[in-house]
């Protein structure tokens, strides 16, 4: 009940962060597509020498397969792509993603614990705008970021997607604008793309927030469905045992009486 | 008279929609009116107050950076943070607004200054159009 109610209000949340997601998206396609000759190194694929995850876990358990689901991810994914721990690191968001990584011993360069059920902008902002400065100075070359996706109540998909370089604008071309620039692109880039990347991460928060309340939903409702299955046999075994051991006492008690006859 | 529309849009859902006669705010580059009809601009906002006029009435919002999108009928602002006037809480700017100057009375290392001149100018803009 109480997890019904966190994924209303943090579905609500997702939906509010739709707008300015869509708008921002809109602008800074318009703006990387209008002209060929802006560049912007967030833009720009690099040779990749390190890759930083970006994994949004819960804090508390009793989320049903939710953190193993994106934790075993994670780990297939560097067992795959990497051989050495100087290739990647680790940003977790969540108790469940640091304690993973602590144990394991991978690299984790930042961590956040302790958000809040309803994560505001202010929450996330500092952590974001710290890994998007790692990509600015170099210090990471890709970021990916990998979280559930809530697909509906009973449904969330572990999504794995790359935030930085940013790709994949054109398929929201069509609104293409001719806008003014004031001072000039370059600039607005500047100030934009972080941004963008930011509410990025932030979008990805929100969306993990409401699959971790919808998980923790399904996960306490089955629990106590089969709570109730076992309260069920349990008292049904009981009762046997009880009817056996009166009928066993009065079996003893009308065979001495025969006994005494 | 034509009206433009105005929507200020931030991470946690939309503060403000309606339309207004006259949209005045502080891009990087200096302080900028539009009416309606303006040519489509993207420009990036300052830390500053957004004033929306209809007839005699004007409204102010605190803008948190940000920056705006402009075409002919609507203005769309997107900003990390924006108040109406109404909705800011004076208290905490002021306590804001103290913690901000103790750090950058400390002098501690370069990346706390710029985040303490950051935090000074959001508590003072919220201030001076909170009260």
């Amino acid at each position: 009940m109480v997890s019904a109610s966190k994924m209303s209000k943090a579905e609500q949340n997702a939906k509010g962060f739709v707008p300015y997601a869509d708008k921002i998206q809109e602008v800074v396609a318009s703006i990387a597509n209008s002209n060929t000759d802006v560049s912007h190194p967030m833009l720009n694929k690099r040779e990749v020498k390190k890759t930083a995850y970006l994994v949004i876990t819960s804090d508390r358990g009793l989320v049903g397969a939710y953190n193993s689901n994106i934790l075993r991810n994670l780990f297939q994914t560097i067992e795959k792509r990497h051989n050495s721990k100087d290739e990647y690191t680790v940003i977790a968001v969540g108790r469940k993603g640091y304690d993973f990584c602590k144990k394991r011993d991978l690299p984790m360069s930042n961590s956040i614990i302790g958000m809040a059920d309803h994560p505001t902008f202010n929450d996330i902002k500092e952590l974001a705008s710290e890994t998007v400065q790692m990509y600015s100075d170099g210090e990471i070359d890709e970021l990916n970021i990998i979280y559930n996706h809530y697909v509906s109540a009973i449904s969330q998909k572990v999504t794995a997607k790359k935030l930085l370089p940013i790709e994949n604008l054109d398929a929201h071309a069509a609104v293409n604008n001719d806008y003014e620039y004031d001072p000039d692109q370059e600039q607005i880039l500047e100030v934009l793309l972080p941004q963008y990347a930011e509410s990025l991460i932030f979008g990805a928060l929100l969306d993990g927030k409401a699959s971790e309340h919808a998980a923790s939903m399904t996960a306490m409702r089955s629990a106590t469905d089969n709570a109730g299955e076992l309260i069920d046999d349990l008292s049904l075994t009981y009762n046997r045992a009880r009817q056996a051991a009166i009928t066993q006492e009065i079996t003893e008690i009308s065979g001495g009486v025969a006994a005494l006859e | 008279m034509k009206t433009l529309e105005v929507s200020v849009v931030t991470p946690s859902g939309p503060v403000l929609e309606g339309s207004f006669d006259m949209v005045v705010c502080k891009a990087e580059t200096g302080e900028i009116g539009i009416l309606p009809g303006h040519i489509p601009l993207v420009a990036p906002l300052q830390i500053s107050a957004v004033r929306l006029k209809t007839g005699s009435e004007t409204k102010q919002l605190a803008v948190n950076g940000g920056f705006m999108e402009v075409k002919p009928d609507k203005v769309t602002i997107l900003a990390q943070s924006a108040e109406k006037a109404s909705e800011i809480d004076i208290q905490r700017a002021k306590s804001a607004k103290e913690r901000a100057e103790r750090r950058l009375q400390a002098k501690q290392d370069n990346i706390d200054k710029i985040r303490a001149e950051l935090a000074l100018k959001r508590a003072t803009n919220r201030l001076n159009i909170g009260s």
